[in-house]
């Protein structure tokens, strides 16, 4: 579904992805791991085009998307949750929700759908997101970017600032959005050992380069690896 | 008495002037940041080209509609030539080059039309409202002003608060990188920001333009009224430029009545300076966001 090749990216003299392969197969979580500045932040923005990758090709659904427009590949079904404050601030609950299918006119999931996964949000749902506690955003950018029914998630952080409860329900979503819509989810996490427990295949980076690339027990076994670079 | 009705009423109207001007301003400043300077100069053509149309064809209507849709086309054309490239770089950058859009329109309007005033047609008669044998100043076009500009208030609330258009304007301005990564086509909602702000302007220019006449330089003054209105309203909302207008409006219409005209652009920055040291965030500031 989401393949990169040999990607690279640049701020100005400072290599933040080094020659970085990997593929999402449909239904399937990707988990990427590693310290800050491992180039995690980087590796997705460099995919939805927010980043001008300087070497390398992105692939998805077999269409080079490496040089197009970020609106572009986002109608093509890629969607971005964006790390933290992902919601606008300024809209509404709903507000937000609906932008995020309006390009898909009546294809789009309507919020109602949204809010039987996310109780909460259906009680601020005319309030603006600005009045949102930290899990609640989560919720919101998670489901606005489900409203235009992507192939492909791309999630950055998404425990971030979380209660650990409210990180086991928002994993256990992602691997049901894997299972049940079929979504490839590339989930890019610091908190690696919640990432691992739902993710089919977990990809290590250190200084923009992969350093390893493996089914999660594996990587999670590997008691050197794990110390390196995932501190746990 | 009669005339403190006098100056109110036509502080009104003034004031329903500076909004639609006003109003240009903060759809700019909101969607891109940028004070367009430029803006005056802008309805000053706009103006022109309605009074060349009124002229050959007679009608007024098909006159308002040329300036409509000229503002549309300008404000559209000069965010994809000048504004695109400016958008990202210092503040500075784009503040010189709006100074110099409005050098360059002021200049061509002269070389095109020549400095001499012309006189523009109200739409309706000019001629004061007489109740109960006090003759008023306030005339029907006086009210016709006062409508349209309401008209096209509410028009642009519905249309940012209603319609997905509107939603994506919004969405581009408050937030552009995330707009963009929700498939909003961000660039062209500035494009088409930059219209409607210059078309809002070119409505004010048509409806101020039988009181000053038309010249390259005689909107200058109501470019700097519709300023300080945007800033009196916090310059970040519509409803506080638009409120905004109508406090300067009477404000300075009491000064030009009770103290003399000569004083009104004086006060006029009499008000800014004090907003500006009182209040810089304006008198009717967006909500703050809730920390987290």
């Amino acid at each position: 579904m989401l393949q990169l090749d040999l990607l690279a990216a640049d701020y100005g003299p400072v290599r933040a992805l080094d020659g970085v392969s990997l593929t999402v197969e449909q239904g399937q979580v990707t988990a990427v791991l590693g310290a800050n500045g491992a180039g995690k932040t980087t590796l997705l923005r460099t995919v939805s085009g927010l980043v001008r990758p300087s070497a390398g090709r992105v692939v998805f659904d077999g269409t080079d998307i490496t040089r197009k427009p970020v609106e572009e590949i986002v109608r093509l079904g890629v969607a971005h949750v964006p790390e933290g404050r992902g919601v606008i601030t300024e809209l509404t609950v709903e507000e937000n929700l609906r932008l995020g299918g309006l390009y898909r006119k009546r294809d789009a999931i309507p919020p109602s759908e949204i809010y039987e996964m996310f109780p909460p949000l259906l009680e601020r749902c005319t309030q603006p997101a600005s009045r949102l506690s930290g899990g609640e955003r989560q919720m919101l950018s998670i489901g606005r970017a489900l409203v235009a029914r992507p192939r492909t998630l791309l999630l950055d952080e998404p425990s971030l600032g979380l209660a650990p409860l409210v990180v086991a329900q928002i994993m256990g979503l992602v691997r049901s959005l894997a299972d049940e819509r079929g979504i490839a989810v590339l989930l890019v996490e610091q908190n690696a050992r919640s990432a691992l427990s739902i993710a089919d295949r977990g990809v290590v980076l250190n200084l923009g380069r992969v350093v390893a690339d493996r089914p999660p027990q594996e990587l999670a076994a590997d008691e050197q690896l794990r110390h390196a670079y995932l501190g746990f | 008495m009669t005339k403190f009705i006098d100056y109110t009423l036509n502080g009104i109207t003034n004031g329903a002037i500076y909004a639609a001007v006003a109003l240009a301003l903060v759809l700019i400043w909101r969607a891109t940041r940028i004070v367009n300077f430029a803006q005056g100069a802008m309805l000053m053509i706009t103006t022109y080209i309605a009074a060349a149309v009124i002229n050959s064809t007679g009608s007024y209507v098909v006159g308002f509609v040329a300036a409509l849709a000229s503002g549309l086309a300008i404000g559209a054309v000069v965010e994809r030539l000048l504004i695109r490239r400016v958008e990202h770089g210092p503040p500075l950058n784009a503040v010189i080059v709006t100074l110099g859009l409005y050098t360059f329109l002021v200049a061509l309007a002269g070389m095109i039309w020549g400095d001499t005033p012309r006189s523009f047609p109200p739409a309706f008669s000019i001629r004061g409202y007489e109740i109960g044998g006090a003759r008023y100043l306030f005339a029907p076009n006086d009210t016709y002003i006062v409508l349209v500009v309401v008209f096209v208030a509410m028009v642009l609330a519905a249309l940012f608060r209603y319609t997905p258009l509107g939603l994506q304007m919004r969405a581009a301005a408050f937030k552009p990188e995330v707009a963009q990564l929700l498939g909003v086509r961000v660039g062209r909602m500035f494009t088409f920001g930059w219209g409607l702000a210059a078309l809002t302007g070119a409505i004010a220019g048509v409806l101020v333009a039988p009181s000053v006449f038309v010249a390259p330089n005689n909107f200058d003054p109501i470019l700097i009224s519709g300023f300080v209105a945007a800033v009196l309203g916090g310059l970040d909302s519509p409803p506080g430029a638009v409120a905004g207008a109508m406090i300067l409006g009477l404000a300075l219409s009491y000064v030009a009545g009770y103290e003399g005209d000569a004083l009104v652009p004086l006060a006029a920055l009499v008000i800014l300076i004090l907003v500006l040291m009182v209040r810089p965030t304006g008198l009717f500031p967006a909500a703050k966001e809730r920390r987290v």
